[in-house]
């Protein structure tokens, strides 16, 4: 952990599942991840993907079968619990999952947060990989990620309206036409 | 780890967009995936725009490929997706868990298997779910069968499209045979949804493993036609060898993942360098080569498919000597009851119900898994408010990160050789499209 709290805009760490997450401040995430490819070794970019977290444990999820510590089966009371996930920081996260190639095959997740219309730095400086990754997450999520030279849609037409993967995005909700006027 | 490796995983330090991405790269330096015809042939009437696919027979399915030639070299080419985008990650976030688990086999239609695996192993590592150890060795071994399969239908479809007509159908031969294995498995040829969270749907059947055998003492024979056929054509070598150029640290920089990034010399492959189900537990080679061009994917994936039948082997003789284990998790609440249980027992009958309506609920948390799909780096990243339906998932396609390549690779080729390159990269549009 001593490592990555050296990271630039560094703001916290956690490790779940055996996957470790840092959570950087949006500013600072093309230093990041300057700093994670150069001085901590990772240099493969294997994925970007933004969530949207808007409702989030707005509804309550009831019937949550777990514990902190995990299930345990001959526990009864360990099932049906109610229990809301722990709010999030801000409704939209972007986060990079990035692979180091040497023994052991170690992971990092850096992770940003951001509202809606705020921008990121592109990363696609330090690595090229992230051009279609950006642009899927913009063209989906509608995160704009600033410094892309060529931020256009991707996998949806280039005149669609918004962007599907986000909560808000009705579901069948692509416009139909009734009248011939446009 | 091979000294390669350790020279090649070395962080480089590259400058901002603008410049080349670093000295001696041929990633193209304004976009990556995009390479622009040079400024002094733009004022030259001698190009011409040719508009490839997205219905075009040698494009592999729906990709378009806008290509600026100069006589018949590549000076310019920018690749189309998104033709096939059908929403997949939308869709899974309706569905309950257990019901998503038919989505992604249908992202990569020719390795399903491996996708199916990564979305169930995502569900089991969030829910802590033990697998018994039958449900492993038989994951391990359907995933190697489907490697193969979808090798074969690499090597058929590259082959035929650069005019090795007959190589298209020795090998949809032994794939006829794979599938032939699926379906008495599962009873479906194809996206068989036989993986479960918890283990596999059901017990592997009766005759199955003589089968398979057959299979597995075929396959070398197979694999010897198809290098008597191709490796000494000279037609194929003088296609593929030194076409497709992709140096080692320009695939690391693109993401490059799979037979891909081994052809260039990257000793690396999650199988043996992040092992997932029993891949620590068998014997393989990981091969590679370093030449970078489509001849050198194309060995790749041969020998791959001759360790791939190793390790089905290998499967084959530890689950012989499992007879009678389990092959699901005991889970009750993630696990749907033994379908006799329901005329007896009240408790199993709620079971059902209640996994088959509501569906099972997952502790909330994120998670990433990756597995080495037969096109790369196959990954599943997922995020759980605790409910039964996931509140997100996300699938890292190594075909979407393959046809990054595609402007790196076919810088100064020539046009009838970007079958060839497109072909090697092996994406499957349903991969990259989602």
């Amino acid at each position: 952990m001593n490592d990555f709290a050296q990271i630039p805009g560094y703001v916290s760490a956690k490790d779940e599942h055996g996957e470790t997450t840092v959570v950087v401040d949006r500013a600072h995430v093309r230093e990041a991840c300057t700093y994670a490819r150069d001085e901590l070794g990772f240099a493969m970019l294997i994925d970007v993907v933004a969530t949207d977290y808007l409702d989030w444990s707005a509804k309550g999820v009831s019937g949550y079968i777990g514990t902190a510590t995990g299930r345990d089966l001959n526990m009864p009371m360990t099932q049906g619990l109610q229990a809301s996930p722990d709010a999030k920081p801000s409704r939209f996260s972007v986060s990079y999952h990035l692979l180091a190639l040497r023994q052991g095959a170690p992971r990092l997740r850096l992770q940003t947060w951001l509202e809606d219309g705020q921008p990121v730095d592109s990363v696609i400086s330090v690595w090229p990989a992230a051009d279609w990754f950006e642009r899927e997450q913009y063209d989906l999520m509608g995160i704009r990620f600033d410094g892309h030279p060529n931020l256009a849609r991707l996998l949806m037409e280039e005149d669609w309206e918004g962007h599907p993967l986000r909560k808000d995005y009705p579901i069948g909700g692509e416009p139909v036409r009734f009248s011939p006027e446009e | 780890m091979s000294a390669t490796l350790s020279h090649v995983g070395r962080a480089r330090r590259w400058p901002f967009v603008g410049e080349p991405v670093y000295e001696g790269s041929r990633i193209p330096p304004r976009v990556p995936t995009v390479l622009d015809v040079p400024a002094e042939l733009t004022e030259s009437d001698d190009i011409l725009q040719v508009n490839f696919g997205p219905n075009h027979p040698s494009t592999h399915g729906v990709l378009r490929l806008i290509v600026d030639l100069d006589g018949e070299t590549v000076v310019g080419i920018s690749a189309v997706v998104g033709y096939l985008h059908t929403g997949f990650e939308k869709n899974m976030e309706q569905k309950t868990w257990w019901k998503g688990i038919t989505y992604p086999e249908r992202i990569d239609y020719v390795g399903y298997q491996n996708n199916e695996l990564v979305f169930v192993l995502a569900i089991e590592k969030m829910l802590a779910l033990e697998v018994p150890e039958k449900a492993t060795w038989m994951r391990m071994l359907l995933c190697e069968l489907n490697r193969i399969h979808s090798h074969l239908v690499y090597l058929g479809t590259s082959a035929l499209e650069l005019g090795a007509i007959s190589m298209f159908w020795y090998c949809f031969r032994e794939r006829e045979t794979i599938l032939d294995l699926f379906e008495l498995v599962a009873g479906q040829r194809m996206h068989t949804r036989y993986f479960q969270a918890g283990g596999i749907a059901e017990d592997i059947p009766m005759g199955f493993y003589p089968e398979a055998r057959k299979f597995v003492d075929r396959m070398p024979v197979a694999l010897n036609d198809y290098l008597t056929l191709l490796d000494r054509n000279k037609i194929w070598l003088e296609r593929t060898q030194g076409v497709g150029l992709l140096s080692a640290d320009d695939a690391i920089a693109l993401g490059q993942t799979g037979p891909v990034l081994r052809a260039s010399g990257v000793d690396w492959d999650l199988r043996r360098d992040s092992p997932y189900l029993a891949y620590e537990q068998v014997d393989f080679r990981v091969p590679v080569y370093t030449g970078g061009d489509v001849y050198d994917r194309y060995r790749v994936r041969m020998d791959e498919m001759a360790e791939s039948t190793q390790i089905v082997r290998q499967c084959l003789d530890k689950l012989e000597r499992m007879e009678g284990e389990p092959w699901i998790s005991d889970d009750r609440k993630v696990v749907l009851p033994p379908r006799e249980e329901l005329h007896t027992s009240m408790e199993s009958l709620i079971h059902h119900f209640k996994i088959v309506t509501e569906g099972y609920r997952v502790p909330a948390g994120e998670v990433y898994v990756a597995v080495e799909s037969p096109r790369g780096e196959s990954g599943c990243y997922v995020v759980s408010d605790g409910g039964p339906r996931p509140w997100r998932v996300h699938f890292r396609a190594p075909s979407f990160a393959a046809l990054q390549a595609t402007a790196t690779c076919s810088q100064g080729t020539l046009i009838a050789d970007l079958i060839a390159i497109v072909g090697s990269l092996d994406a499957v549009m349903g991969d990259t499209d989602r």
